[in-house]
């Protein structure tokens, strides 16, 4: 018998028992959905936050006091402004190396206030980081050597603070003290919840002498090339472990966030897609139950059908196409709708999707092997049933 | 030298079937000698439980033989594995069953195409021998029509049809007229005796009607097993 025909057979035995079939398709339906949709949401996330860090700028390197990693307390910073200079010593470039001090404070022009995150910086800020100025200009060394109270606003703040204004050359009043503010970012949205656009730049030495402390949050430097991250992030952690032999130092680099988080996303997604794949498997179960039933129904055709010279090898082939019809019909049914819905999650709430191919690929090639592997038992009692037994059925 | 005599349609030497039915052996056959010619007309005629449906099974190569020697057509069936068996069964057996055994959701012509589906026989091939089988057995007019949609006696034509459509060499017709009423019983008949008359196919029937057999030129009487009366020799 030709594959033509036994398809064609099959595609007629699943017309003629249509809502049988469109519900043992359902199953499939759901885990191929469920499979397509959770790893294009896994895979979006993954997508966003890579995004986030890429947006920060290039070849960065953070330079933070203590240990950085899951479980570590949060250390009280020692580093100062003396130290901020000996790593530009060990970098050699100056320009290179920027500094923060952070502090929550609130920010108000006439009646309006706002809270803002205070970061206290340098002139190099925009050699390390990518962060667009929309009108102004950045904070200049002499800024920083004379401790000028300016200020440059987050996109954010400028909006809520100034509306359609422009704020340059107005004052805003920072923690009781006045500043002018002398340039406004783009907006360039939030890393790791951090809302870039509510930060409110000010000199790290004005910024010091507001909070009252010394002290400064991290160093920042920017690598010249790939290459040279790795080398320069193990001169800098040498140089201020030398310096500092009781403490401890750490440099990240936006490879080794992306690395971290990029795994534990992948993880996540893949968790997401077995969970999924279950279902898969469970809709597999109900088509090998309902094609036992259906080879118990049709026993007596199944005698006819081999009275009238079907081998073994025909009536098993008809009924495992029938099996693997249903699961890959199902499966496309459920990457239509999978696909559907997650750009409908794009589109519609701030989930982040994005279809990836090999998760249409493998939730297809599962439902067919999903077909095939749950199809064989049905398909071989089928095709084994004695002739005799069978016509005699009721 | 004579010249080869023509392979007999059927030819059996001391056949035995026995079931095992829990833990207990039953013979159904025990020993039956028989040989139908090319083209004869012969009934099978017994009481029930007499083994003539077993018998039937064994020629229809449905079933294998416990014991004992079966040549269909000059082959002997022991030699043939399941495929080559349905293949036989395909090649030189037409089957007419008392209840019809149609696919009833399927028109017609389909149904009486079945056999050479599984021939490998190209569609369009497949419709014009359907189509004429059809014809033959006066359901040219109802191709289309699905079993669901026909009377008992028009049921068994289109079986008869099928029987007929991939040119065997036996029809093997197991109480063809049993659900049908007299008039279309004797139609069937009919059709059955001038199928034989005019394309030289042999037709072995089983019933346990009197009327039907008295219409064979050959009564084969089965009773527990065994032959007990061949109205035409078992040499012929």
């Amino acid at each position: 018998m030709r594959t033509a025909e036994a398809l064609r057979m099959a595609l007629e035995a699943l017309r003629v028992n249509r809502l049988r079939s469109t519900l043992t398709m359902l199953g499939v339906v759901i885990g191929v959905l469920a499979v397509v949709i959770l790893v294009a949401i896994g895979t979006g996330a993954k997508n966003a936050v890579e995004k986030e860090i890429a947006g920060l700028g290039s070849n960065i390197i953070l330079v933070v006091p203590g240990q950085v990693g899951l479980g570590a307390a949060p250390t009280q910073s020692r580093l100062d402004l003396s130290d901020v200079a000996y790593v530009r010593r060990v970098v050699g470039d100056p320009a290179k190396v920027t500094v923060a001090v952070n502090s929550g404070e609130p920010v108000r022009v006439g009646r309006t206030e706002v809270f803002a995150t205070l970061t206290g910086t340098d002139q190099n800020l925009p050699n390390i980081f990518d962060r667009p100025l929309r009108r102004g200009r950045y904070l200049s060394a002499t800024d920083v050597d004379t401790r000028r109270r300016v200020a440059i606003l987050g996109a954010e703040v400028a909006a809520k603070l100034f509306g359609d204004v422009d704020p340059v050359g107005r004052q805003v009043t920072i923690a009781g003290v006045r500043f002018r503010v002398i340039g406004v970012y783009e907006t360039v949205g939030s890393t790791f919840g951090v809302a870039r656009d509510q930060e409110v730049h000010v000199p790290v030495t004005t910024a010091q002498r507001l909070i009252g402390l010394p002290r400064i949050n991290g160093i920042a430097i920017g690598a010249s090339g790939p290459d040279e991250i790795e080398p320069l992030q193990r001169r800098v952690v040498a140089a201020l472990d030398a310096r500092y032999p009781d403490e401890k130092f750490s440099a990240v680099t936006q490879t080794q966030l992306l690395g971290t988080i990029g795994t534990v996303l992948t993880m996540l997604t893949g968790v997401l897609a077995a969970i999924a794949g279950i279902s898969l498997l469970v809709g597999g179960v109900g088509v090998s139950n309902i094609m036992l039933v259906s080879v118990r129904e049709r026993t007596k055709e199944i005698g006819l059908r081999k009275a009238l010279g079907a081998r073994q090898r025909d009536i098993l082939g008809q009924f495992l196409i029938e099996a693997v019809l249903l699961t890959t019909i199902g499966g496309l049914i459920g990457i239509l709708l999978g696909v559907g819905g997650a750009l409908l999650i794009q589109e519609l709430s701030p989930v982040p999707a994005a279809i990836t191919w090999w998760s249409v690929a493998l939730a297809f090639g599962v439902s067919a092997g999903v077909g095939v592997f749950f199809g064989v038992a049905p398909a071989r009692r089928a095709g084994r049933l004695d002739p005799v037994v069978a016509l005699r059925a009721e | 030298m004579t010249a080869p005599e023509p392979a007999a349609a059927f030819e059996a030497v001391d056949l035995r079937r026995s079931y095992q039915l829990d833990g207990v052996s039953v013979d159904a056959l025990r020993g039956v000698d028989l040989r139908i010619g090319q083209g004869e007309f012969v009934a099978i005629v017994g009481p029930s439980g007499s083994g003539k449906s077993t018998l039937m099974h064994l020629l229809g190569c449905l079933d294998r033989p416990t014991s004992g020697v079966l040549r269909v057509g000059g082959v002997d069936v022991a030699t043939l594995d399941d495929t080559r068996l349905a293949e036989l069964r395909n090649r030189t057996i037409g089957f007419v069953f008392q209840s019809f055994h149609l696919l009833a959701r399927t028109p017609a012509l389909d149904n009486v195409a079945l056999p050479l589906v599984y021939r490998g026989v190209p569609k369009a091939e497949r419709r014009a021998r359907a189509t004429a089988a059809l014809r033959a057995v006066g359901l040219g007019h109802r191709l289309g029509h699905r079993p669901s949609q026909m009377s008992g006696g028009e049921q068994q034509r289109v079986a008869i049809a099928r029987a007929l459509v991939g040119d065997p060499k036996v029809v093997l017709a197991d109480e063809p007229t049993g659900n049908l009423d007299t008039r279309n019983g004797e139609e069937v008949m009919g059709l059955l005796e001038r199928l034989n008359a005019d394309s030289g196919v042999a037709v072995v029937l089983v019933t346990h009607e009197a009327e039907v057999a008295a219409r064979a030129r050959r009564r084969i009487h089965v009773r527990d097993g065994l032959v007990e009366a061949d109205s035409g020799g078992a040499g012929r």
